[in-house]
């Protein structure tokens, strides 16, 4: 069994029902985020429109922060999910430094590192991911990638030509996928942080670097 | 690729809570220069007692606590910067071998526990066993100040930090300091020759260093557009394009020329001089190095 997760943004209408889903279940602290939604707006006034992209762990076949973690802290589960211990982890911040997707981050209240995990206990339990449950249109489909039968497999299969991973130069193989995506919506270089272009300014974070 | 088609799209993120702020911070910096120390003077007066026995017959003691101190100054920060630092001792029970860290930790204790020997050694003029502990220290000296290239090279998300790029930046990066700070430490009791020698591995060690950065500047960005989003950060305005410069020239360019002219006046003073900027520049280099690929947004 390998779990897959696939997000059809052409569904997607930003509403962070997700996002917030994800809080509750997993109780992710103020200012840290498992999971987030990414608004970039393209084009000039009057042509435009807002993209969103639904960002989480791409659980990698090939995880950069599974090899780089010194203890195991993040380590693989039987079903492909890239699953973290918070009580083993170190806080050195190495699987931060190494996901290219800016996936992982330092828990401010336990000062460890975490991350999405595919609501790993959920499934544990036979359900859905919490965010795949909230979310209004189904644009986030769960399932094993390795059951042809799967909605996951049968979704790729139709869309074949349009479905992207992020940073695929990495190598990293992520087993997430997304449909209706694009360079604007994948790729952060392809659009500008410009200052008091963003819908909340002045965002305050906890301390993140905890001790730092 | 992605820079061509901004212009079309005028792509502007409106909201993205991406991780904030560096994640390591200026304590991986003084963790890298300590090393550098730590594993270069070994290093060094290895090769000084080789070159010039008579010459260093005395830095034998001064140098195995200079390493130490060096060493434990390394592990504090590396210590520091943990978010959790009294789990350290998990890296010993849980290891895994597939991370640069965790060799590195294994390395460093043991390089850790050869400096002790050696410091005891020396303290006991014990000269003979202390060079063939020496050996092996050296030799250890290697892996452990290369495993932090190691460790830049696992983070997959930060393309500037190649191998073998790094690995050759930190073996420089440790003869550069090892030279440096055993001219400081030798001072009047080094013979003209071992001065000459240091002088020598100094320059060379600068000069290869620099031509690396340099090499990285130029055409680093015309591989991946990773790498030249992120050498725009020391090009132009650029926010630490001053820094960038001034780590150059003080732990390279002037070294280089003091190097040239210390030896064509004879001047221990400018020597000395040019030691004292390697290793302040190190640190400034460093710094930079490791802070501006942490500033380019991952999402």
């Amino acid at each position: 069994m390998q779990l897959g997760f696939l997000v059809d943004l052409h569904l997607c209408m930003g509403c962070k029902g997700c996002e917030i889903a994800c809080k509750v279940e997993n109780e992710v602290p103020l200012s840290t985020w498992r999971l987030r939604v990414k608004y970039v707006d393209v084009g000039t006034f009057p042509e435009t429109r807002r993209t969103f992209t639904p960002l989480r762990c791409n659980h990698c076949e090939n995880a950069p922060c599974e090899r780089i973690c010194p203890v195991s802290a993040l380590h693989y589960l039987e079903n492909g999910i890239v699953n973290i211990d918070k009580e083993r982890c170190i806080g050195c911040a190495g699987c931060v430094m190494a996901c290219p997707y800016g996936a992982i981050y330092i828990d401010p209240q336990t000062q460890t590192a975490d991350k999405c995990t595919y609501c790993a206990h959920r499934v544990a339990s036979s359900m859905m991911p919490a965010c795949v449950v909230a979310c209004p249109v189904q644009a986030n489909i769960f399932g094993d990638l390795d059951d042809p039968a799967s909605n996951i497999s049968k979704y790729i299969q139709v869309h074949q030509g349009g479905v992207q991973v992020r940073k695929p130069e990495k190598g990293t193989n992520p087993h997430h996928y997304y449909v209706g995506g694009g360079n604007v919506t994948l790729n952060p270089l392809a659009s500008e942080r410009i200052d008091g272009y963003s819908l909340f300014n002045n965002i305050t974070t906890l301390p993140a670097g905890g001790n730092h | 690729m992605a820079h061509e088609i901004l212009a079309a799209t005028n792509a502007v993120v409106t909201l993205d809570v991406a991780i904030p702020g560096i994640v390591w911070p200026w304590l991986v910096t003084v963790n890298m220069w300590a090393k550098s120390i730590g594993t270069g003077v070994i290093l060094i007066l290895f090769v000084l007692l080789r070159m010039h026995p008579e010459s260093v017959k005395n830095l034998r003691l001064p140098t195995a606590i200079v390493a130490f101190i060096f060493i434990n100054i390394f592990l504090l920060f590396t210590l520091a910067d943990l978010h959790q630092p009294f789990r350290m001792w998990h890296i010993f029970v849980y290891p895994s071998f597939s991370s640069a860290i965790a060799w590195g930790s294994f390395m460093a204790s043991a390089f850790l526990g050869l400096l002790v020997l050696l410091v005891f050694l020396a303290y006991k003029k014990k000269n003979e066993t202390f060079d063939k502990v020496l050996l092996w220290t050296a030799i250890l000296a290697i892996p452990v100040t290369l495993y932090t290239a190691a460790l830049m090279a696992q983070c997959t998300a930060r393309e500037l930090w190649q191998m073998p790029a790094e690995s050759a930046q930190m073996i420089l990066a440790a003869l550069l300091a090892g030279s440096a700070f055993m001219i400081l430490l030798g001072g009047n009791k080094l013979s003209a020759e071992a001065k000459n020698t240091l002088g020598v591995v100094l320059g060379l060690s600068a000069l290869m260093a620099f031509i690396i950065y340099m090499s990285e500047y130029i055409f680093g960005s015309m591989k991946a557009e990773e790498i030249a989003a992120v050498i725009d950060y020391i090009k132009g305005d650029g926010p630490y394009t001053v820094m960038f410069w001034l780590g150059q020239w003080i732990a390279y360019i002037l070294p280089m020329l003091f190097v040239l002219l210390s030896r064509a006046g004879k001047s221990d003073s400018i020597l000395k001089m040019a030691a004292i900027l390697a290793l302040v520049g190190l640190a400034i280099v460093k710094h930079v190095w490791l802070i501006i690929p942490q500033l380019l947004p991952m999402s």
